[in-house]
């Protein structure tokens, strides 16, 4: 009797990538549904807009690369930049701009680097970035949440995919009827203009925390990153310097000048933050390889996200805050190496 | 009064699926005769034995067939009575995989006579002298390593303290739990012994959580003989737990530094097998002939544990367990973790064999693919020595000795944890075994990286 050789270990792999990638789109459901409850399908239809620009781009780079779409396109990971990037697009915007927010991220940020595994920069705030920059009317269309505006007159399912379509209204409406600014944009206009942190708020658009409807979607990512920290997908380094990185000074600043600043509970119930803590910053290609390397990686995400919402001109800062820190990414690796067994 | 030695800390390891517990259901089968031995000349680290027995004389069980050459090396026994009929080069598992090897081959008579006792001398007193009586006894470590017990006990600097490893954390291997249950007493007095040879001041013996029964057993003989510097640890189970330098980290704290090893910082780790050998020795004069191996797996009828003499073919061992099942792919010598894959069954079981496994398609890796790496860092989670498996991976792709002699290449102890966590089951510790035979070469790593598919 002749048996196969291969060589040691002969254990099974516990887990693969398309088992890691279907456990972060299943820790995004709950939050998914909670997003349709609050701002209609907007989120839904972003998601299935860009999932297909970025497998049809992510194919046809392969193809132009000559290599094997077998494994490349099953592997899950396409899809989790588009759900990554659906988030993070407001819920009422013209079909183009998931599709070509998909594309870029997959073509720009991941396939010109090398592909799975490769990209210095995280794909979907790369892909959400260009899509900012370049146009900035679009991607500030945000819908208030469900009961956030009683003036307001909410979509139906129709109106509203027939709008992503087509670019038109219902009758009697135009875009600017229908879209609200976000609470950070309310926040950072409201402080710039010198009225206090808690007048702001008193807009119906504001809930317990951060936004009505917001928060909760919130507290579902929330839900999800502590999901992928059970299942050992994500580990605990980012995330808790990301949100210390974040909370510290925004504590400190609002207990020094609670007019002035915002509140560290709308820090951490608003915009990008949930997402970036447990889903974005913790991408592990772009983010960095050590423990140490995480807690600085994380605690930078933080204070520049703080800093840039803050100081800066745009009302939220994940994505810039990612971005700048993956570029960190090979210097803190190369500074956070662990001691070896047995060196000094 | 059992003193127990509480853990330190233990970098890395991997929380796998035992596999031990249909090895563990029958008692120890003893008495087994095969019906012939196949006894390799080189079976233990160092130089090969030399043979003393010609080709058509008779042997007697415990007879030595071959005497120690130059440390480091060890004698070589019979553990059956037979005839000796042929010395000739067979395929035998050494340290660098399946090779023709000088072999003593005898035909065993089936009577098991033992060879008389007078022919044992008294036991000497002064330690070098125990030394040589271990070595001519044929004693090498039984954990897998087989390096001459004799040599290792001949420590450069004096010994604080002495480990014995009962720690057994590799899947499906369960000879020492099994060994440990049954001749708790005899592994004891071993110990003590060779804690009494290395003038130690302390004996810890360890074993993992996961081992209740043994424990018990070890504790209630511990308890019996009452010697202060005996003591007992629990440790985690946890894979590579039972790995020397890990072991010394997790019970001391120290670390044994990178190239270097225990015996010069004075921490000497024994198998509970060992220790088991030397009292039979010191006891009853009865040299180490046979041992203890776990024979499992889901392609074994019945797994168990068997004590077979040393040069028995797997063949024999297999079918003494019932034969195979239908759809054994792959066999096994050792754990799923550093075991080799035997080619087939017709090597012999050598001192080193603790556990042949023979498995079935589900319970090992047969699919090759692999995705690319994703930098998800698992693998430095995992890695006992705290080293970079991502960082070394593509230094080795590469061929950079440079960053390999930086991140530690040479302190991977190819326990497979980077493997079994890599979530894109990137094969990386073949891929070091090469880059450390290249990097030993001067040459060029022929190591491609992976997910070019």
């Amino acid at each position: 009797m002749r048996f196969d050789q291969p060589t040691a270990p002969h254990a099974r792999p516990l887990v693969s990538v398309p088992i890691v990638m279907r456990r972060v789109l299943l820790a995004l459901a709950p939050a998914a549904l909670c997003h349709t409850w609050y701002f209609g399908p907007g989120l839904l239809v972003n998601f299935a807009l860009t999932a297909v620009a970025a497998l049809l781009t992510e194919a046809a780079v392969l193809r132009l690369r000559g290599r094997n779409t077998r494994y490349a396109l099953r592997d899950g990971s396409a899809l989790v930049t588009a759900a990554l990037l659906s988030f993070a697009l407001p819920p009422f915007v013209p079909f183009w701009i998931p599709l070509i927010g998909g594309a870029i991220a997959i073509t720009l940020a991941k396939q010109l680097y090398g592909g799975l595994g490769k990209n210095l920069f995280n794909p979907a705030m790369v892909g959400y970035v260009f899509l900012i920059v370049s146009f900035p009317v679009e991607m500030t269309q945000w819908l208030p949440p469900r009961m956030g505006d009683l003036d307001y007159r909410p979509l139906s399912v129709a109106e509203h995919v027939g709008y992503v379509f087509t670019g038109g209204m219902p009758l009697g409406l135009d875009v600017d009827a229908v879209t609200r600014a976000t609470p950070l944009d309310l926040v950072k206009e409201g402080l710039r203009t010198g009225r206090p942190f808690a007048e702001i708020r008193g807009n119906s658009l504001f809930g317990d925390f951060g936004g009505r409807g917001w928060e909760w979607v919130a507290n579902f990512i929330a839900l999800g990153g502590l999901y992928l920290l059970y299942a050992g997908t994500i580990r605990w380094h980012i995330p808790t310097t990301f949100l210390a990185g974040l909370l510290l000074p925004a504590t400190v600043l609002y207990l020094i000048d609670p007019a002035g600043f915002a509140s560290p509970g709308f820090h951490l119930f608003s915009g990008g933050t949930m997402l970036g803590a447990f889903f974005i910053a913790t991408e592990p290609v772009s983010a960095a390889g050590t423990d140490r390397g995480r807690l600085i990686y994380g605690a930078g995400i933080g204070l520049l996200v703080y800093a840039i919402r803050t100081w800066g001109t745009y009302p939220d800062g994940v994505a810039f805050s990612v971005l700048l820190m993956n570029g960190a990414v090979p210097l803190i690796n190369r500074y956070t190496r662990p001691r070896i067994y047995g060196q000094r | 009064m059992v003193d127990y030695v509480f853990e330190r800390h233990l970098s890395g390891g991997i929380l796998l699926p035992a596999n031990k517990s249909s090895s563990t259901l029958l008692p120890i089968r003893r008495g087994f005769v095969p019906t012939k031995l196949v006894l390799a000349l080189h079976q233990h680290r160092g130089n090969p034995a030399k043979p003393v027995v010609k080709v058509g004389d008779r042997v007697l069980k415990g007879e030595t067939v071959a005497t120690s050459a130059a440390a480091p090396s060890a004698a070589v026994h019979a553990g059956s009575s037979g005839w000796v009929r042929a010395i000739e080069e067979r395929p035998v598992l050494g340290g660098n995989g399946v090779q023709p090897s000088l072999c003593i081959v005898i035909e065993t008579d089936g009577r098991d006579e033992r060879a008389p006792l007078e022919k044992a001398a008294a036991w000497p007193t002064a330690a070098s002298a125990q030394r040589e009586a271990i070595r001519a006894g044929g004693i090498v470590g039984l954990g897998g390593a087989v390096y001459p017990t004799a040599d290792k006990l001949a420590t450069p600097v004096s010994c604080k303290t002495l480990i014995v490893n009962g720690a057994e954390c590799e899947p499906y291997i369960s000879c020492d739990d099994m060994l440990m249950r049954e001749n708790a007493a005899e592994i004891v007095a071993g110990a003590l012994f060779l804690t009494d040879v290395l003038e130690a001041p302390r004996c810890i013996i360890a074993i993992e959580r996961d081992k209740p029964q043994a424990m018990e057993a070890i504790e209630a003989a511990a308890r019996s003989v009452d010697d202060s510097r005996l003591k007992l640890a629990e440790v985690p189970t946890i894979y590579p737990a039972g790995g020397e330098k890990q072991l010394v980290e997790l019970l001391t704290g120290d670390e044994v530094p990178s190239g270097r090893y225990p015996g010069e910082f004075g921490y000497i780790c024994q198998n509970v097998g060992t220790a088991f050998a030397v009292q039979r020795l010191r006891a009853a004069h009865e040299p180490l002939s046979s041992r203890i191996v776990t024979v499992t797996g889901g392609g074994v009828r019945t797994p168990q544990n068997v004590e077979a003499p040393i040069g028995t073919p797997i063949a024999e061992l297999i079918a003494l367990c019932g034969g195979y099942n239908d759809g054994v792919v792959r066999l096994i010598a050792g754990g799923s973790m550093m075991g080799y894959a035997l080619p087939d069954d017709d090597t012999p079981l050598t001192k080193a064999t603790n556990c042949i496994v023979a498995a079935l398609a589900e319970e090992v890796r047969t699919d090759t693919h692999e995705w690319p790496c994703i930098r998800c860092a698992d693998c430095a989670m995992v890695c006992p020595s705290r080293l970079l498996p991502q960082d070394l991976l593509v230094a080795a792709t590469m061929s950079d000795h440079g960053a390999l002699a930086t991140l530690g290449l040479q302190d991977c102890i190819e326990c497979g944890c980077c493997d079994v966590i890599c979530p894109s089951h990137i094969m990386l510790t073949e891929r070091f075994r090469i880059a450390k035979r290249a990097v030993a070469a001067r040459e060029h790593i022929p190591v491609t990286p992976p997910g070019q598919d």
